[in-house]
């Protein structure tokens, strides 16, 4: 499915993975998290040129492989079997990490558990309930030029995922540049949280009242069908 | 009592490799989410009893799929490592106070481990300044610029798997279970690997050696994979 096609059936998902997708641009080095960051792959145009970055040590996956065809040793850092594109390169996590470290990845999509309006992001502990560890988020957050976090609005409990402050221990501070939820699409600038766009059928009173964090407002707020 | 090879033909039988390892020991294993684990060496530890380890690895795998079963087994008391989540076992154990352990950033890890292995005293890193991960750590200042001081790790025994070896212990991966496995090649005091294809000195292409054979102390043959992957059906 390419973008633009809005599909009658789309789950809030792939909605996000949607908008998300917007955001890339010919060129970038990119590294999607799991979960919703890994759709995001699916709605990217194909005149668009990117690679694909694994912090197990590859530059440049492609797609699922086809059933049978899957190499148990070639594998994206979630563990799932991928193939590679042209141009690809394998690497050991050194050097993974020093694309990431030296800034060379222009942009990262991640899942939070909280993400605060001053673009702090907590997605790596819950004390005493589920402690998964960091993994390479801490340096994917803090190093990545453009942070992008996709994430459901609200958590299991009802509860805002986007705060005035981070109740969770961070995973970085400061670092999130753009928020897409299945509810809206948010800014973190200089001065504050800013609400760009509602997802249809949402309003704009809707997205304020499901949010705890102060979001402010510049001219018109976009939808996004 | 426990031998290594001498001279430039380090190939070894798994049981003779076993004899280095020790209730009690630094472990540390190449591999990502099981991908690139050695699986041979870490049934040879199973077979063997060991107990207590102190496990260095990026993360603790799944519960059947690799080291993840060294934590599944309850033969890990300490695991350092960047991730936990998808083996529960793990989790479980540490909620019961049955498994400590010490997170690192993935990439702080990757460069703990390779200064280790490259006879450095530590590293500077800013990740995770601002966070708890700062917890214990000195500070120190180079041009203005704060950094953390990281610690470098070594293990008594380090395991891992290549795809193909020459009998020296000259290194070829196999695609991206490269992962951890040449750092963790240098940070052994003993480094054991595992591999699918032993081939003679001089097969190997010089241009295409990732880890250079004076880093490895015994290779042993690969007797394959033996669990399903989590996507296999």
């Amino acid at each position: 499915m390419g973008m633009g096609e809005v599909n009658k059936t789309e789950s809030y998902r792939e909605r996000i993975a949607r908008r998300a997708a917007q955001e890339v641009k010919n060129g970038m080095i990119i590294n999607l998290g799991i979960g919703i960051p890994t759709l995001v792959a699916d709605f990217i145009p194909k005149e668009t040129e990117v690679l694909f970055h694994a912090e197990n040590g590859i530059l440049g996956t492609g797609p699922t492989p086809e059933p049978g065809q899957e190499n148990p040793m070639l594998c994206n850092a979630g563990g799932f079997p991928v193939t590679l594109v042209t141009g690809a390169s394998f690497f050991d996590s050194a050097t993974a990490f020093a694309i990431i470290r030296r800034g060379l990845l222009d942009m990262t999509i991640l899942g939070v558990l909280e993400v605060s309006q001053k673009g702090d992001i907590a997605n790596w502990i819950v004390p005493g309930k589920r402690v998964p560890g960091m993994g390479g988020a801490m340096e994917l957050a803090q190093k990545a030029k453009k942070v992008l976090v996709t994430t459901t609005h609200l958590d299991k409990n009802g509860r805002s995922k986007i705060v005035r402050e981070c109740n969770l221990p961070l995973t970085a501070k400061g670092s999130a540049d753009l928020i897409i939820t299945d509810m809206a699409v948010m800014e973190v600038r200089e001065d504050g949280l800013y609400l760009i766009e509602v997802m249809h059928p949402y309003t704009v009173a809707d997205v304020i009242g499901a949010t705890e964090a102060e979001l402010k407002i510049d001219g018109e707020v976009g939808v996004f069908e | 009592m426990t031998v290594k090879p001498v001279g430039f033909d380090k190939v070894v039988t798994v049981d003779l490799a076993a004899t280095w390892f020790r209730d009690g020991m630094t472990l540390m294993v190449g591999g990502f989410g099981g991908v690139g684990n050695p699986p041979t060496l870490i049934q040879s530890i199973l077979d063997n009893n060991i107990q207590n380890i102190t496990l260095i690895s990026n993360d603790t795998a799944f519960p059947y799929i690799g080291v993840g079963k060294l934590i599944t087994e309850r033969r890990v008391k300490k695991v350092i490592a960047s991730h936990i989540g998808s083996n529960p076992n793990a989790g479980a154990q540490m909620t019961a106070g049955e498994l400590e352990v010490e997170f690192c950033p993935q990439g702080i890890l990757a460069e703990r481990v390779r200064a280790g292995g490259v006879g450095l005293g530590g590293i500077l890193s800013d990740i995770g300044i601002g966070t708890i991960a700062e917890k214990g750590k000195s500070k120190v200042t180079v041009d203005g610029r704060e950094f953390l001081l990281e610690s470098p790790l070594t293990a008594e025994v380090a395991i891992l798997h290549a795809k193909k070896a020459d009998r020296y212990g000259n290194l070829v991966f196999d695609t991206s279970a490269r992962n951890f496995n040449p750092l963790v090649a240098m940070a052994g005091d003993l480094t054991i690997v595992e591999v699918d294809e032993i081939v003679e000195v001089g097969e190997l292409n010089p241009e295409e050696i990732i880890t250079p054979g004076v880093f490895v102390d015994m290779i042993v043959q690969s007797e394959g994979v033996n669990w399903r992957w989590a996507w296999e059906k």
